[in-house]
């Protein structure tokens, strides 16, 4: 086990490696060989009326005038090392170590933005990730048992609308019914931290939660119910009954497990997929997380912010699926780590 | 005698019944292909301490049969009509609940397949102190303990450290050896055992049969032992059931099955039992002709298509099922065949006895 | 150009959010009129004169905005809106625009300064003397040499490159790359005293009060001053200084105790509490507006197609609604470096081909859109009157003068060149696909040449070696006024000499000397009758060289709730007045 993390770490350490480089390659290289010289990007960074001169000094303090290479390394120096950048101004800008980058626009490190936003998406993916879970699985459980009846036919059709619906239209959806006429939850651009009040924090997330399991859901309800019916005619189940189990230990606890193995497949690989989904749900909802970051640094073409968020969510990946596969080991016994 | 007794009536209150009587017992799947009848007007009687042998053919319906004395077809689509009384109790009528209640407790079954029907993510032993605690209130501790002297009951080694094993690190004979001591874990008052022995090598089938009877010995139990193997009937049952197509064709003490059968079925098997003496290409010898379809049973008697004498009917065998009626002269030997007796008894003498 | 962020793709959500409509929106029975003589809430009334007027102090004035500010420094701002903000609550400048409704909401009237201010030396130099009694937040005077730094430092676009040029550019010997944070000092603006500042000019510029009122003269303690990050921490001249600034997600302002009323004419100061919330979903940003949940959708970028036309189909809601008239133009600029454009019949061609109608529609239609342009200068601009060079037999356009115009340009038969627009803009888009289909019938063939709007003018549509590699005949344009006079909205349009070979510029098309003469008397000309004058003359020969194909004069639709009060469109910050707003109180 000890081993198993050890050498997972360092494979996480190579991953996030090569996402650097990847990422930086795309934004860094990529334009340079689509022909666009270092002034070129520089003038995204200056202001409008900026002289030819200017555009070619940004581009130097933004390092883009040197070979993309040392870009990188610099980069990979300032993860460790901290770096300062000199753009004019009283004093020259300190990004102290760690530093996943400096923003062009804001002219500020990147990780206390991402530090700061992202208990909203941690919030956000991890409530949702429990409803989703919770009734998705709850659903195909249910659905299973009851194969055939009118609650089993009911929720698979609503799981049919979950997966083939944008979450902008649901989230719309919920926000219009539930915020603005039924006045039940409120409006967008709720969020209180945890720290502050569990209570309005949950009450707060309430419609984003739904509105991103919904999503998911659907998937786990179809997955679980297939996993289910397979397993109720295992042999192993029959055994549980012939002890006397009662019916729900019997679901519960021996076909349920089975169940979890290729639902835990599914979520791991959903939570390295979920920021996708956060990114539209943090702006249907308005809420200031690490989605709503995105955007913002992509419309305005603020690559630092980008990769920087690109990192994290590649570490969360990474530590997403180490956890996967320790849970593997957790509920199958036969896997060996 | 009633038909219908009250479910909670209280053990034995009717002293004539036996332990457990089978009546007329009929499960039927509807499938796609069409109605399956697994098991098609079956009918026994077991008291304790007596051990019932059931033989038959794959597919004859032994193991659902006995699966529906569990109950464990309730959850199926099966349909399930006849009477089961368990120690004063009808279960085919009883609340799914209560028919539970005596699972584990009062009915244990031993299933045929040891490798798939332990739960792969449970400790051995975890699985054993979960069937025991479920009827006896004591401590984790005490459970665990429960469960480790009946692993070594059944023969397996060094039980304290193996009942923290999982499944896949037993072998098939130990798991099988598991299931068992899960099936005894709350002294059940009938034990089914389902071809218990089928994947153990010689030597550890004998010592299972050893353990079922040497149980049984010790609680009183009644015992359905049901196996393809003559050798196995032959050594621990008093009474052997054969069945056919989801029917008993033949119902009788032991020694008269292998010393008077009267079901030419029943004669097949026997022609197809290994025998020491015997050379080794002539060892197996089955029954020619394949199983009935349970969808479409033969009309008549269901193993006429298979059978050598059912011109000896007068066409009988072709158009009315032979109902499973006492053997002349010999009390408990019952037997479904069209043949006069007396000339199922010569038939036998002159013409399938000599070949055994 | 100040910056109006163009309303992004709805996408499919429009659509389906109008069958939302139905369920949601905000019942707008209760009835609030305090019946002081103000025009009742009705249409577009707020365009014409002051809904709700009210004196009540009080309540939390509720903004969002469906993006973030470029920067909430004064000295680094180049929106709108963010104008509009600042001078409403933290920044105070020399001079500012007039509280009051309509066109008179453009005239400059004096702030900081006593009065406007007296020009010398032909316009070169302008003198400036401060009221008495005015304070930062924390209480120590406002001096001349608060504001020269402020407008000193403003010169540095390293640090702070969002801003407008105009002082670097007007300001006698500001260097390249001057910076207060390198040490540089400037001689052209001194401050004799504490009271009085002067501005020393390398050109005449009559029109030197709307520099006077740019947010950069919005005075800076220089202790204070750390550089980029002073827009996290902005100190405060107006009557309410910031108590919470999140970064991306919200602002907070409170009443500043330090500003006195008495030496401000243009601000009732009436809500104790402002919020904004940032980088609302823009839909949600409607549905919140109408439901009561906001006051104030900050941007002004007229509420989004989905909640449009809920408000257009509800009386109720329509009441609260302004259509409201803006200082921008849509249009297309005509390009002579790309055959057969560099002659003159050939670019008339295109004005009397192009479907007018069809290119409003493609803008919004006449509420959300505008009015069919026939000139650049849009009406909004005091001294500006209609004319109409190019007059068609039918708004869809006239085939007949436009083939007359094509054969006496040698083209009889018409000729194939490209049109350029902004990829993320369907608007822009649908207004080329307009184009494309009525140019077409002349014989014009059309090829659409989508780019991405971040790097337009920059790399693209105005850098002119591009645009003419790539036959960019026509090319999709939007121009907003930095303040309403024909200096603020043409001088960065129609002057040739801003064309950069390096890209950027935002005149792309008009290259005529004598325009850029005109430009050098109007700027010239104190007299503010005859400057106006000059300016639509500017207008009519840019017309006259069809340089370019006027579009749309830009209308927006604004929202106004009943909670809000003393609202009123200024024509000096293209929509409502946040100086003047208020809440209800009950
Ligand atoms: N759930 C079911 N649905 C349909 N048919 C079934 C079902 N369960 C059992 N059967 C059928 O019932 C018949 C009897 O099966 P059963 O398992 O009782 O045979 P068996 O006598 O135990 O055979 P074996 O010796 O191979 O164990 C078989 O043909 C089987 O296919
Ligand atoms: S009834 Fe006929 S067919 Fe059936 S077993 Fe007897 S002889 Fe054979
Ligand atoms: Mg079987």
């Amino acid at each position: 086990m000890t081993t198993f993390i050890a050498r997972r770490m360092v494979a996480a350490v190579v991953i996030l490696f090569l996402v650097s480089l990847i990422t930086f390659a795309i934004f860094f290289l990529v334009p340079r060989l689509a022909g666009a010289s270092a002034d070129d990007l520089a003038s995204r960074y200056v202001g409008k009326s900026a002289s030819a001169e200017q555009v070619h000094q940004r581009a130097e303090q933004l390092g883009f005038t040197d070979p993309v290479l040392t870009q990188y390394a610099d980069f990979v120096k300032g993860v460790f090392a901290g770096r300062e950048y000199d753009l004019g101004g009283p004093e020259p800008l300190d990004c102290p170590a760690p530093c996943l980058g400096f923003s062009f626009i804001d002219q500020d490190p990147v990780l206390p933005d991402l530090i700061d936003r992202l208990p909203v998406t941690l919030s956000l993916a991890a409530g949702a990730a429990v409803v989703w879970v919770l009734v998705g699985v709850g659903v195909g459980v249910l659905s299973a048992l009851r194969r055939g009846t009118v609650f089993d036919r009911a929720a698979m059709a609503v799981a049919l609308a979950g997966v083939s619906l944008p979450v902008f239209f649901t989230g719309l959806l919920a926000l219009s019914v539930f915020s603005y006429t039924l006045d039940i939850f409120p409006p967008g651009g709720s969020f209180t931290p945890i720290t502050e009040n569990p209570f309005d924090w949950a009450y707060s997330l309430v419609l984003p939660w739904v509105t991103l399991a919904f999503l998911y859901a659907a998937g786990y309800a179809r997955l679980t119910r297939a996993g289910m019916l397979e397993t109720m005619n295992e042999d192993y189940i029959r055994t549980a009954r012939a002890k006397g189990l009662a019916e729900r230990t019997v679901v519960l606890k021996h076909a349920l497990r089975s169940t979890l193995t290729p639902v835990l497949t599914i979520f791991g690989l959903d939570l390295g997929l979920l920021i996708g989904g956060a990114i539209l749900t943090e702006s249907t909802f308005s809420l200031p997380g690490l989605g709503t970051y995105t955007v913002q640094a992509i419309s305005s073409n603020d690559l630092p912010k980008v990769l920087g968020v690109t990192m994290l969510a590649a570490t969360f990946v990474v530590i997403a699926n180490l956890v996967v596969d320790i849970l593997y080991a957790v509920i199958d016994p036969r896997v060996r780590l | 005698m009633t038909e219908v007794l009250d479910e909670s009536a209280p053990a034995g209150a009717d002293p004539k019944r036996p332990f457990l009587e089978v009546r007329d017992l009929r499960i039927h799947f509807p499938t796609d292909d069409g109605l399956v009848k697994s098991v098609d007007g079956l009918s026994f009687s077991l008291e304790r301490g007596r051990t019932l042998g059931i033989v038959g053919e794959s597919g004859s319906g032994k193991s659902v049969s006995s699966m529906g004395i569990m109950g464990l077809h309730r959850t199926t689509n099966a349909r399930i009509s006849g009477e089961i009384w368990l120690d004063g109790d009808e279960l085919v009528g009883a609340s799914a609940d209560f028919v539970r209640r005596l699972r584990g407790r009062k009915m244990a079954m031993i299933f045929q397949d040891p490798l798939s029907s332990l739960h792969p993510y449970y400790k051995v032993g975890a699985q054993i102190i979960e069937a025991y605690r479920l009827y006896n209130d004591v401590s984790k501790k005490a459970a665990r303990q429960h469960a480790i002297d009946l692993l070594g009951r059944v023969g397996i080694p060094e039980p304290t450290s193996r009942v923290d094993d999982y499944p896949h690190q037993f072998s098939g004979g130990m798991r099988q050896r598991a299931m068992i001591a899960m099936a005894l874990a709350c002294d059940p008052e009938l034990l089914i055992a389902d071809e218990p022995t089928t994947a153990l090598d010689v030597t550890v089938q004998a010592g299972i049969l050893e353990l079922i009877r040497s149980l049984q010995q010790e609680f009183n139990s009644a015992v359905i032992m049901i196996t393809h193997d003559l050798g196995v009937i032959a050594e621990v049952a008093d009474d052997v059931l054969v069945m056919y197509g989801g029917k008993a064709v033949e119902h009788a003490p032991v020694r008269d099955i292998f010393k008077a059968p009267e079901h030419p079925y029943t004669w097949g098997l026997l022609s197809s039992m290994p025998r020491m003496d015997r050379a080794r290409a002539e060892r197996l010898l089955p029954v020619p002709g394949s199983p009935p379809s349970l969808i479409n049973l033969p009309s008549g008697c269901a193993f006429n298509p298979r059978c050598r004498y059912d011109e000896r009917t007068d066409g009988l065998a072709l158009t009315e099922v032979p109902e499973l009626r006492q053997a002349p002269g010999k009390p408990g030997h019952s037997v479904a065949c069209h043949l006069p007796a007396e000339l199922r008894r010569k038939i036998f003498s002159e013409e399938v006895s000599p070949r055994l | 150009m100040r910056r109006r962020r163009t309303v992004g793709a709805v996408a499919a959500a429009a659509a389906l959010a109008v069958g939302l409509a139905a369920c949601g929106g905000g019942d707008s029975s209760s009835d609030e009129s305090d019946g002081n003589g103000g025009s009742e809430p009705a249409f577009s009334a707020a365009t014409e004169g002051i809904v709700n007027p009210s004196d009540a102090k009080g309540g939390t004035l509720r903004y969002a905005n469906e993006g973030e500010w470029d920067s909430l420094d004064p000295g680094d701002t180049y929106y709108g809106y963010s104008w509009n903000f600042a001078n409403a609550y933290y920044a105070r400048k020399l001079v500012t625009f007039k509280n009051a409704p309509g066109a008179e909401g453009g005239t400059v009237v004096p702030d900081l300064a006593t009065s406007l201010g007296e020009s010398s030396d032909d316009a070169k130099t302008w003198t400036y003397t401060l009221k008495d009694g005015v304070k930062f937040e924390d209480g120590t005077a406002i001096t001349s040499a608060d504001i020269k730094y402020a407008v000193e430092r403003s010169l540095d676009k390293e640090t702070f490159p969002h801003g407008p040029t105009y002082f670097n550019d007007f300001l006698d010997g500001v260097k390249d790359g001057f910076s207060v944070y390198k040490g540089d000092t400037l001689d052209s603006i001194e401050t004799p005293d504490d009271k009085t500042i002067v501005f020393h000019l390398n050109q005449p510029f009559s029109g030197f009060d709307y520099f006077a009122g740019l947010p950069a003269t919005a005075p800076v303690p220089k202790d204070s001053d750390t550089g980029s990050k002073y827009k996290n921490e902005v100190v405060s001249s107006g009557p309410y200084k910031f108590s919470d600034v999140q970064d991306g997600k919200s602002y907070t302002l409170v009443r500043n105790d330090q500003w006195d009323p008495a030496t401000d004419q243009v601000r009732p100061a009436l809500p104790d509490q402002i919020e904004v919330a940032l980088n609302v979903q823009k839909e949600d940003l409607d549905q919140r507006l109408m439901s009561g949940d906001l006051d104030v959708a900050v941007t002004q970028l007229g509420v989004g197609s989905a909640a449009r036309a809920q408000v257009l189909a509800d009386p109720e809601q329509k009441k609260l609604a302004d259509s409201a008239p803006i200082n921008r133009t849509w249009f297309t600029s005509i390009n002579s470096e790309v055959a057969p454009f560099d002659k003159l019949e050939c670019r008339q061609a295109v004005i009397y081909a192009a479907d007018r109608t069809g290119y409003q529609t493609a803008f919004g239609g006449e509420i959300g859109g505008g009015d069919v342009a026939t000139a650049l200068l849009p009406q909004t601009i005091p001294g500006t009157t209609k004319i109409d060079p190019y007059p068609v037999s039918a708004p869809t356009g006239d085939e007949a003068k436009a083939k007359e115009a094509l054969a006496a340009c040698g083209q009889p038969n018409g000729f194939e060149t490209s049109y350029s627009f902004r990829a993320e803009r369907p608007a822009e888009k649908a207004a080329a696909e307009s184009m494309q289909q009525s140019l077409a019938k002349v014989g014009i063939k059309v090829t659409l040449k989508p780019y991405p709007q971040d790097d337009y003018f920059s790399l693209y549509a105005g850098k002119p070696s591009f645009a003419k590699k790539e036959g960019l005949g026509l090319m999709a344009n939007g121009w907003a006024a930095d303040w309403p006079d024909g200096y603020g909205f043409l001088a960065q349009l129609v002057d040739s000499r801003v064309i950069r070979e390096t890209g950027g510029a935002s005149n792309l098309s008009v290259r005529d000397p004598e325009i850029d003469k005109m430009i050098d008397a109007a700027v010239n000309e104190t007299d503010e009758t005859k400057r106006q004058q000059a300016w639509a003359d500017i207008d009519a020969k840019t017309m006259e060289g069809a340089w370019v194909y006027p579009g749309v004069w830009a209308k927006v639709l604004l929202y106004r709730p009943e909670t809000l009060t003393n609202v009123y469109v200024s024509s000096g910050y293209d929509g409502y007045d946040y100086a003047a707003l208020g809440v209800a109180q009950d």
